[in-house]
């Protein structure tokens, strides 16, 4: 008998034609039927259902594998989707029952995604007596709770409803809304456990929301800082008005872009590591072009901030249309190395992505980069003296020509290092620096001039402010609240929360 | 104290002869002159001007008038304000919300409503809107509604005294958070589509050609008297002291004057003009958005005043003309070369050219009387 020799042993030809042939309600009851037996030999026949290789004729059904063939009159099994989804189901039911606890593992996180239906239920019922892992026994019960919640018996119904109190899932909170809304619960009993239920699911699920903010506000905290560290030195520092620290921004996402290109058509086998010769490229890149800007521009300007800020502002035009006409007005496209796209899952409703993680851990990394170079460097000593007294740091040798360019030359070069971690989360145009260069300089203003410390608190405040009122009022109310915010604190601290001390009449 | 002053300086006439005489020439063109030229001189003839060039100079008088205003605050007071685009935009909705009404029910959407809101699906107008359909009222808001901003920021800004960078920053993020703001939908002035497809005013057509020539000497009047009422501040005890005020804020202060109320009367008033000039722009051009309202647009007037030349008079008026003249010449022959003369511009006027166009002007004329003396 080719036919019992192909099929598996424990499934009678009579179960699996019935699984294979006849209308779909019939062979999804046939199948749930057979499953509900959580019999493991069942694996291979409903695989091979899925994977096209069952063929029958007259009545009789073959496994068509490796060197197993059907008669020619054979005819291919057509599955439709309502099909399909019961065979995928069912195998992942199935999968419940191995003995591995790997398998189940994998098996109930496949079945998680999809909606159960009452049909599966015994197999459910079974996998959860056989179950001997605590946290798999658990996780079961709630599934099973999740079908039982619609039965027809009030006691298991209010089971059930208990069983849910036990859930972090999105999934089940609208689930329990759907239940409690009118008309679907009828059982008072049922509707109070219902509800204590949702009490106890939407707890749970507030503090992956509360924690959700906390991130993306410390994330965006510390794109701010990143953006605004270089501010910082070219502002705090020296009083210069950088309006194309922006544009300065755009270059090095541009020069991001750039290297991820070549590698893209050079080493393609490096392509996830582009990003260690993007950094110094970006960083080399922005204050290259920073110090030409400070030696043909800036120096005839110290001492008068307003024009400045103007003539920054007409750089930041001939730099934005520069790369207009290079490289279009396009976005173009930098992709992400693998190793920073996905995310790690902390709670079901929780997820931190790689991107974002990565550029906390960058804009940290980058000041204590720039706190060592001025708190403990010979450049930083001279920075600091320049800034101090420029008249007595001259006198004492200094050329205070030079450090003015590396100063401003470091401030963009922070502004491309900001440009390329950027390039990771957003798009790459033209247009990149001007959507920041507002935010920037808020931080440093609230942060107070000449503080490092007082742009990082700054920062980390804005960003958090500015994610804790978007849950209220949505983006761009909380962005105009946080606007009026820091005018109001700019009125009650001129001098930004961390002023520099001093006896001058002049603020 | 005023009185006392004016006995002890004969006051000075506004203008000289020649000063007079200029303005009556502006006069005369603006009245006389350009209605001829564009509305009787027939088209072809060499004479004649196209109501592109019509409405092209109309428009560069509305930023004219804000050049002007910039002029006081900056080149006067020396405080940079870099929300004067906020103010003109808000005057331009102030007008664009009459001109909604008057389209009555001649919309896409044949409705009461303007189209955007319909389309929004509303089914009243919103509070802000409730006296939109009388002029004597919206014109009223032209003038109220940046003047009160204007008012109420500047004097917290003033009392803290901020200034300096400092006041051009926050004045940038009040514009960048009304531009937010008027950019929602829900805020109810037609989100980033902002006004447009205007019919009439005051129940005449727009489309007409005496209306739009009305508007037109409108426009060029309200630049000459602004010019003569910005004259008469910089020449009068009020306006030296707001010249003290750039130079030397603190010994202003330790001679006994309050700088708060000089600096708060002249920026409001400054506001108030960029708001008429706004109005004078939206009926003209036929448009309103958000767009105004970019930190660029702000910046910009500042340009205009900084190349016609800071602390004159007539220099940002040529200022706007010559910056917005290059724009649309540049932006009709060279498009993409546009944003580089801008930026050189920006960089050239600061680096060599503090003082302006007026200021090269003086430099060859005393050099030209220089080589007559040898």
């Amino acid at each position: 008998m080719a036919l019992l020799a192909s099929v598996a042993h424990a499934l009678t030809p009579d179960q699996a034609a019935a699984i294979a042939i006849g209308d779909t309600d019939a062979r999804i009851a046939a199948l749930n039927r057979s499953a509900a037996d959580a019999d493991p030999e069942l694996i291979p026949f409903v695989r091979a259902l899925l994977d096209g290789e069952v063929k029958t004729a007259d009545g009789k059904v073959y496994v068509v594998q490796g060197d197993k063939t059907a008669p020619d009159t054979a005819e291919d099994v057509i599955n439709n989707n309502r099909m399909r989804g019961a065979l995928e189901a069912a195998l992942g039911a199935l999968k419940l029952v191995s003995p591995d606890v790997q398998v189940r593992t994998e098996a109930l996180d496949e079945l998680r995604k999809q909606s159960l239906e009452e049909a599966q239920l015994p197999l459910i019922e079974k996998a959860y007596a056989a179950e001997t892992d605590a946290a798999l026994k658990a996780r079961l019960e709630l599934m099973r709770a999740t079908i039982l919640i619609t039965a027809t018996d009030p006691a298991k119904r209010l089971a059930a409803a208990q069983s849910l109190a036990g859930s972090s899932e999105p999934a089940v909170k609208s689930l329990i809304q759907e239940r409690l809304a009118p008309g679907a619960e009828t059982d008072n009993a049922v509707r109070g456990a219902l509800m204590t239920a949702q009490a106890a699911v939407e707890g749970r699920l507030a503090w992956g929301e509360r924690l959700g903010v906390v991130f993306t506000g410390v994330s965006l905290g510390s794109i701010l800082l990143l953006v605004a560290l270089g501010l910082a030195i070219t502002y705090g520092l020296m009083g210069v008005i950088n309006m194309a620290h922006g544009e300065l921004m755009m270059i090095g996402a541009y020069a991001t872009y750039l290297v991820q290109d070549l590698f893209r058509q050079v080493l393609p086998g490096l392509f996830d590591w582009y990003i260690v010769l993007a950094i110094p490229a970006s960083f080399a890149v922005a204050a290259l072009v920073g110090a030409v800007l400070e030696r043909t521009v800036i120096r005839w300007l110290y001492g008068r901030p307003l024009e400045t800020l103007l003539a920054t502002w007409g750089i930041s035009l001939v730099l934005m249309q520069g790369v207009r006409t290079l490289f279009g007005a396009q976005n173009v496209a930098v992709e992400n190395p693998s190793w920073l796209s996905g995310g790690v899952q902390v709670m079901s409703n929780l997820i931190l992505p790689y991107n974002r993680l990565a550029i906390i851990a960058f804009a940290f990394l980058v000041l204590g980069g720039v706190t060592l170079m001025i708190n403990r460097t010979r450049l930083g000593l001279f920075v600091r003296g320049v800034t101090q007294n420029r008249r007595m740091a001259a006198c004492v040798g200094i050329n205070t020509a030079r450090i003015d360019t590396y100063a401003f030359s470091l401030g963009a070069g922070i502004a491309g290092l900001a440009g390329c971690a950027l390039s990771q989360v957003g798009n790459v145009g033209p247009d990149l620096g001007q959507s920041y260069i507002v935010d920037a300089f808020m931080v440093v203003v609230t942060g107070g001039v000449g503080q490092l410390a007082g742009t990082v608190y700054a920062a980390l405040g804005l960003g958090l402010l500015n994610k804790f009122l978007e849950g209220f009022a949505g983006a761009v109310l909380a962005k105009i609240m946080v606007l009026v915010c820091i005018v109001v604190f700019i009125q009650k601290r001129p001098q930004g929360l961390f002023a520099m001390k001093g006896r001058s009449a002049e603020a | 104290m005023s009185a006392v002053m004016t006995t002890q300086t004969p006051p000075r006439s506004l203008l000289g002869a020649k000063g007079w005489a200029g303005v009556m020439a502006a006069v005369a063109t603006v009245v006389v002159l350009v209605p001829i030229l564009n509305l009787l001189v027939p088209e072809g003839s060499l004479f004649h001007l196209s109501d592109y060039a019509v409405s092209l100079i109309g428009k560069i008088m509305c930023y004219a008038i804000c050049a002007l205003a910039m002029d006081l605050i900056w080149g006067y007071t020396g405080i940079l304000s870099l929300g004067h685009g906020l103010f003109f935009a808000l005057g331009g909705y102030g007008m664009g919300m009459y001109l909604m009404r008057q389209i009555g029910r001649d919309g896409n959407y044949k409705s009461d409503l303007p189209d955007f809101m319909v389309f929004l699906d509303w089914k009243e107008l919103p509070w802000a809107w409730t006296f939109s359909d009388s002029f004597v009222f919206q014109m009223a808001l032209v003038v109220l509604v940046p003047g009160l901003l204007a008012l109420v920021f500047g004097y917290f800004a003033f009392r803290s005294r901020i200034k300096g960078v400092y006041f051009s920053i926050i004045t940038q993020a009040m514009t960048f958070a009304a531009m937010l703001l008027f950019f929602r939908n829900e805020t109810g002035f037609g989100g980033n589509n902002g006004f447009t497809d205007f019919k009439r005013i005051l129940d005449i057509p727009l489309a007409q050609p005496s209306t739009r020539m009305t508007l037109f000497v409108l426009t060029g009047l309200t630049l000459i008297g602004c010019y003569l009422l910005a004259r008469w501040i910089v020449g009068s005890k009020y306006g030296r002291v707001l010249q003290a005020i750039r130079d030397a804020e603190t010994r202003v202060m330790f001679t006994g004057y309050d700088p708060l109320a000089y600096k708060l009367s002249i920026w409001t008033f400054s506001a108030v003009m960029c708001g008429v000039a706004g109005a004078l722009y939206v009926p003209q051009v036929g448009i309103i958005n958000p767009g105004e309202m970019s930190a660029a647009a702000s910046i910009e007037i500042a340009i205009w005043t900084a190349v016609g030349g800071r602390a004159t008079l007539i220099g940002p008026i040529l200022g706007a003309f010559f910056v917005n003249g290059a724009k649309s010449w540049f932006t009709q022959v060279f498009p993409e070369f546009w944003l580089y003369f801008l930026g050189a511009l920006f960089i050239a006027v600061t680096l060599f050219l503090p003082r302006g166009i007026v200021g090269l002007f003086d430099k060859f004329s005393s050099a030209a009387k220089k080589e007559t003396r040898a």
